[in-house]
């Protein structure tokens, strides 16, 4: 592995908003001089799957799946999700989990049942994961689709990119008339604490 | 200027830059969005199209060609299954302007029936292929590709796979150059291939096939990135990018030409590096072409054929090869098991209402390639089977001739999968006197890759209004004498036709005449509640499949979960209160 590459692990379930947030973080990335690398399947997202976006980026990326275990951070923007890929974190990283949980159809069909306490379970493997409140956070901003971007937010507090990049992406990215508002979200996660 | 772009974003660009002129297509993932782009951004300088299929859009690419036009038939790896015919026989004719034919192919079948490797195709008709490693290679290939197609008189395959076309990665951005050709010209012994014609064409192939070797030794496309000489490894496509991580220190030959392959180069490399291995995606494709050259290497023995590669995977190949350390500072944390989440229809699709009706009338539903084949699995557990595109026809009248099932055959076909290839199969069932019913399920679009135009959707892939194929009148064209028209939201009324198209001892053709509810634009109405009052617990509203219906963690008395509705994802499309037998369905006012 080349030294000096940062892998980003984003996921969640089909239509949480986790391909533009990683196509924020990428370009963020590319607009701050650092080779860049995107990687996701499309098709079936759309239809309530699991969705996983690899972002990687340092002085040269070949690869563009990051390997096992090897994230410097795991953006989890839904709670089983989280449990499901937190093992992909490095030991020195940071898993972020949005505080939500989204339960597919199978569980009503009685085979499949939602994991028990996931919070607690993600904390048990990475202690020093946060756990976010994010949906209810984007509600209070006044738009339940923030979540994307209050999520990077957090996450930028433990990249070292520049703010100034942050928000000229996201401007630029977010939905037609959103900019400010996405703005907030991503002022309101940066400066998160718990 | 550089850009972060996909795989796909780049190949169109390319196309644009290096003076393409004429694009065709039929949508499959992953290969679906070169065409979007295409036609977003370039259609001042470029003429893009959907076909029907790919045979089609082969076809037509291979006409501009002719032509003069620099053109590309861009299809998913199965795709050139269909578009098999002319390519063999392509190959002896060779091009006009230079001509492109891009396969997607799509290792670990994220979105796919199959994984095959079509790079056995490139080998099959005698044509070069070109595999870039990222979006820039994605690019730069393009014009590799012109050039090649122009100078040996060959169209060339441009293989990418799902990595290639979805991933991200910087691009340089350049201006658009353009090539003059002349229009179509005579030469009936070029283009005519009939038997006196094709031997003499096929000696030439032959020849060019020599020439492209011998170009293949001294291309750039082919390079070598020297490192430390113990361990030297043959690669290509995206598997190059992982070595390179997986391995840092090994010295390796980068194949951009992945046939026909520089072996004199490699056998170079082999007596330059102790230990010589291939690492490729899928088939051990170079590894045969290598070992049949006498030159000693190993590759599917430690790398699998099975699935995509990874970092770890090959990492993994060179430990078990003895070649490098097992590393032990990635201990990776056990993998918590999770609740699968699998693919459903959407909510409100009106695919549901006909699984639904399917499921009570007790028929052997043969499916095809589309949205609706999400009907197989619990709890509609409908679909029966699903081979290919357009097969869903020919296999109820198959089942049927059998005479061995007693269920009624019904054949479950989209509007754009009729077009692409149901047709001559409904033709087939007149003929030869079949009695299944075919239900074509028409939304209106091509849904599973997101969307596109077809013949039905009165609109061409540039956006240009265009006349749509009346389906009724087709089918009546074809000989079918009943046909039908269904509201699949209407369950008692499509039940009512269903059941009696069904018992009809002729073939029958059934039209569902709901949109897609995402697609050309999400439609939503007053969403449903459960009125917790009526609702007896019974779980029949799950069986519908519905995502906007979940149990609400509430239980009834006898402890069975009530249900409820999430009122943002409910379009209001009352299949689930249909069948709620206590009434306990109703409109959310709030």
């Amino acid at each position: 592995m080349k030294k000096g590459t940062t892998n980003i692990l984003i996921v969640g379930v089909g239509g949480q908003g986790v391909l533009l947030a990683s196509e924020i973080l990428s370009e963020v990335a590319k607009s701050s001089d650092l080779d860049t690398k995107k990687s996701e399947v499309h098709g079936m997202s759309q239809r309530g799957g699991v969705v996983t976006s690899h972002v990687r980026f340092g002085e040269k990326v070949f690869s563009p799946l990051i390997p096992n275990g090897e994230a410097d951070a795991v953006l989890a923007f839904e709670l089983a999700e989280g449990l499901r890929w937190s093992h992909q974190c490095k030991s020195s990283g940071i898993t972020i989990v949005n505080n939500q949980k989204i339960i597919p159809t199978i569980v009503s069909t009685g085979k499949f049942s939602y994991p028990d306490s996931p919070a607690d379970k993600i904390k048990k493997k990475n202690p020093g994961a946060r756990i976010i409140n994010a949906f209810e956070l984007a509600k209070e901003l006044g738009n339940s689709r923030l979540v994307n971007t209050i999520m990077l937010g957090v996450l930028s507090q433990f990249l070292d990119l520049e703010e100034e990049k942050w928000i000229e992406v996201i401007q630029r990215m977010a939905p037609k008339g959103t900019g400010e508002l996405n703005k907030k979200g991503f002022l309101e996660g940066r400066k998160f604490e718990n | 200027m550089e850009m972060l772009l996909a795989g796909n974003e780049a190949l169109a660009r390319g196309f644009y830059e290096y003076g393409g002129e004429f694009a065709s297509a039929y949508p499959g993932t992953p290969s679906t969005e070169i065409m979007q782009v295409m036609a977003a951004f370039f259609k001042e300088d470029v003429y893009s199209e959907w076909a029907p299929n790919e045979k089609v859009a082969l076809e037509t690419a291979v006409g501009a060609s002719y032509g003069g036009a620099r053109s590309i038939a861009v299809m998913k790896h199965v795709g050139l299954n269909v578009a098999a015919d002319p390519l063999m026989t392509l190959s002896y004719t060779g091009v006009g302007a230079g001509l492109i034919i891009v396969t997607a192919d799509d290792p670990s079948m994220h979105s796919s029936q199959n994984e095959q490797d079509n790079r056995y195709y490139g080998k099959f008709a005698s044509i070069p292929i070109l595999e870039p490693s990222d979006s820039q290679e994605a690019k730069d290939f393009v014009k590799y590709a012109f050039e090649i197609s122009e100078k040996f008189d060959t169209p060339v395959m441009l293989r990418l796979t799902t990595r290639i076309s979805h991933s991200k990665g910087l691009v340089q951005i350049g201006k658009r150059e353009t090539a003059d050709h002349s229009g179509f010209e005579r030469n009936i012994e070029k283009y005519v291939m009939v038997p006196s014609h094709a031997i003499k064409r096929h000696a030439i192939i032959i020849e060019r096939l020599k020439k492209l070797k011998e170009y293949a030794e001294e291309t750039k496309l082919n390079k070598i990135i020297w490192n430390d000489r113990k361990v030297g490894v043959v690669t290509g496509s995206i598997a190059y990018q992982h070595t390179r991580d997986a391995f840092p220190e090994a010295s390796v030959l980068k194949l951009g030409m992945g046939y026909p392959l520089p072996i004199n180069k490699i056998k170079k490399f082999a007596s330059e590096v102790e230990h010589l291995f291939v690492v490729e995606e899928l088939e051990p494709f170079y590894e045969e072409e290598i070992k049949v050259a006498g030159v000693a290497i190993e590759g599917k023995k430690y790398f699998p054929s099975l699935l995509e590669l990874n970092v770890d995977l090959v990492r993994k190949g060179f430990e078990d090869a003895g070649v490098m350390e097992a590393d032990k500072s990635a201990s990776v944390e056990t993998k918590d098991t999770v609740l699968p989440r699998p693919p459903v229809l959407c909510a409100g699709c009106p695919h549901r209402g006909i699984m639904v009706v399917l499921r009570k009338l007790k028929v052997f539903t043969t499916g095809d390639i589309g949205c609706y084949t999400l009907g197989a699995l619990p709890p509609l557990s409908q679909i029966d089977t699903c081979l290919c595109m357009g097969a869903s026809i020919g296999h109820a009248i198959g089942i049927e001739k059998a005479g061995k099932t007693k269920k009624k055959a019904v054949a479950i076909i989209g509007d754009s999968t009729f077009f692409h290839s149901g047709m001559t199969s409904l033709a087939s069932a007149v003929y030869n006197k079949s009695s299944i019913t075919v239900i074509i399920a028409d939304n209106r679009t091509t849904a599973m890759t997101g969307g596109q135009e077809n013949p039905s959707t009165s609109k061409t892939l540039m956006g240009e209004d265009t006349s749509v194929i009346n389906l009724p009148d087709l089918c009546k064209a074809l000989g079918v004498e009943h046909i039908k028209i269904v509201d699949p939201y209407d369950i008692d009324e499509t039940y009512a036709i269903l059941r009696e198209e069904v018992d009809r001892d002729t073939v029958s053709v059934v039209i569902t005449n709901r949109p897609c509810m995402l697609f050309p634009k999400k439609i939503k109405d007053t969403p449903l509640r459960i009125d917790t009052d009526k609702c007896t617990a019974c779980g029949i509203c799950f069986s519908v499949g519905c995502p906007a219906i979940s149990g609400s963690g509430a239980t009834n008395d006898k402890g069975k979960p009530i249900p409820v509705i999430d009122p943002a994802m409910c379009t209001g499309c009352w299949i689930c209160a249909k069948v709620c037998p206590a009434e306990a369905i109703v409109e959310d006012k709030s």
